[in-house]
């Protein structure tokens, strides 16, 4: 889709009029309630607050450190479930077989998890990994089987009548035709690579933006700077998924 | 180029699970001769099992008794020599005109230099130069189905066989693309075998137009066409074609079809 310069513009406004409007409804809110900031500080305090561990360095580390968690354990949850995902698409026996596995780990609260995992493999990078490997597999891991599963048949005999190997109808066609569904599944897996990460941190780490929460509202009392860290969160969240569409539309385009 | 593209189908028995246990019996000991560049048109009821013929001559299924043999070699798979076209144009949405085109000889391997140059003639050749870079869901139905046609040319096919290649298209369109089909048979001497269930289409297309019966599908009659090439759609008014096109209806009636299927 081409968009002019004025179209887009147009396209910006009602995002930034929804965004003021909550920025003043929270301002009423703190307002009307009479909330201290210990509680509820208001948007300016917390915008305050926000430049300032940006400033002074408080949050730059903690970003880092979470963004290094997400990538790798995205990364790898995300090859493991696009292999899973196939394979399980193409053999009926591994469905049978795996998905009763699959679906456990998925209804198995990830907030249970995390211990255990920190007690196998220490405090250091390796359980947020797994963490956000585990959390991110199952949503990708099932898009990519649906996706696989709903390549036209007759696509599928074009190929076999034009004499494709397996690889060739693979490559140039299962995986092309699945891509819109995988990506459904890497937008919701990479929102909650950012959960994984967290609740992984949580469970004993040293650095970390789930670190950073927890310093914020048990030792230091900064609500202020709990906000900060939470509007850091929800705009790596955005930055992330934004990050998955544009990759999408490179690849996807527009059809 | 005599003598290639010579299809022999000796006893082909075909059959498919229904059910549990039942088997249903599409093809019951087919035997058909097809000379090299002839026009053969298969035309009977729906289920027949026309498509199911065509895809055990095009290699994509193999028959449960019986064979396929190509110039005289047992057809054991999909060969390139035999190109199919099915009744739906099949194009990947996702690829331009030009890359649909060029499918079959990017999956045989060739060099990208050579496919674009190849890709070029066959858009020449349905008339597609001018939606090279535009991709299916903005062709009409037409344009999809020569650019099917032209996929399928791609690789020099000597066997092309039409699985009720024009069915869905609006009678105009379907009239043209006929045309253009024998006017690519004039040229090229391909061995065609055309499934249908118009009559006239039958007529027009065909050298013989062989009837197949209702399930289990066996050859109920082999009748020539004895227009003159090359044919005009004026040729279909003939007092002959109304001969022919009555004893074709004659067998396919045996079989208590609709009026509906015959009409082209």
């Amino acid at each position: 889709m081409t968009a002019t310069p004025l179209a887009r513009l147009r396209g910006v406004w009602p995002a930034a009029f929804a965004l003021a409007a909550f920025v003043i409804a929270w301002k009423l809110v703190v307002i009307v309630t009479g909330f201290g900031p210990f509680i509820l500080p208001a948007p300016e305090v917390v915008a305050a607050r926000f430049v300032k561990a940006w400033a002074d360095g408080t949050i730059a580390p903690h970003l880092v450190r979470t963004l290094i968690e997400i990538a790798l354990g995205f990364g790898l949850g995300a090859s493991l479930a696009l292999v899973t995902g196939y394979v399980l698409a193409r053999l009926p026996l591994a469905e049978r077989l795996l998905s009763p596995y699959i679906v456990a780990a998925q209804a198995m609260p990830i907030l249970a998890v995390a211990p255990l995992l920190a007690l196998w493999f220490g405090s250091g990078i390796t359980p947020k990994v797994v963490i956000c490997a585990l959390i991110v597999f199952f949503p990708i891991a099932i898009a990519t089987m649906v996706g696989i599963r709903s390549v036209d048949a007759r696509l599928l005999e074009l190929a076999r009548s034009l004499r494709a190997t397996r690889r060739q109808i693979v490559t140039t066609l299962e995986v092309p035709a699945a891509l819109p569904s995988i990506f459904g599944g890497l937008r919701v897996g990479v929102t909650l690579a950012v959960v994984g990460a967290i609740v992984g941190e949580w469970a004993g780490a040293d650095q970390g933006l789930g670190v950073l929460v927890n310093l914020a509202r048990g030792s230091l009392y900064d609500t202020p700077l709990l906000f900060a860290t939470l509007l850091t969160l929800a705009l790596l969240g955005i930055v992330l998924y934004g990050l998955v569409v544009l990759v999408e539309r490179a690849l996807v385009g527009t059809r | 180029m005599t003598g290639v593209g010579r299809i022999e189908v000796r006893d082909v028995y075909v059959s498919f699970a229904a059910g549990r246990r039942d088997r249903l019996v599409a093809l019951d000991g087919i035997d058909l001769a097809i000379d090299a560049g002839e026009v053969v048109a298969l035309i009977g009821p729906n289920g027949s099992g026309k498509s199911t013929l065509l895809r055990v001559i095009a290699g994509l299924l193999r028959p449960d008794r019986g064979s396929v043999a190509l110039d005289g070699e047992t057809v054991a798979g999909p060969s390139p020599r035999v190109g199919l076209v099915f009744q739906e144009p099949r194009l990947l949405p996702w690829r331009t005109t030009a890359a649909n085109v060029g499918y079959p000889l990017e999956l045989a391997g060739w060099p990208r230099p050579q496919r674009d140059a190849r890709v070029r003639e066959l858009l020449d050749a349905v008339g597609l130069h001018g939606a090279a870079g535009q991709v299916p869901s903005q062709l009409s139905g037409g344009m999809r189905q020569r650019a099917a046609l032209a996929r399928t040319l791609a690789l020099e096919p000597s066997v092309l066989l039409l699985d009720e290649p024009f069915s869905a298209l609006d009678e105009l369109t379907r009239e043209r693309l006929n045309l253009e089909l024998l006017g690519l048979h004039a040229r090229t001497r391909t061995t065609i075998v055309v499934v249908t269930h118009s009559v006239q289409e039958a007529i027009f297309l065909a050298d013989r137009v062989v009837v197949i019966s209702e399930r289990p599908g066996h050859v109920l009659a082999d009748i020539p066409i004895a227009l003159p090439r090359p044919r005009s759609l004026a040729d279909l008014d003939a007092a002959a074609v109304g001969e022919t096109a009555r004893r074709i209806r004659e067998h396919l009636g045996a079989l208590d079809i609709h009026g509906g299927e015959a009409a082209a």
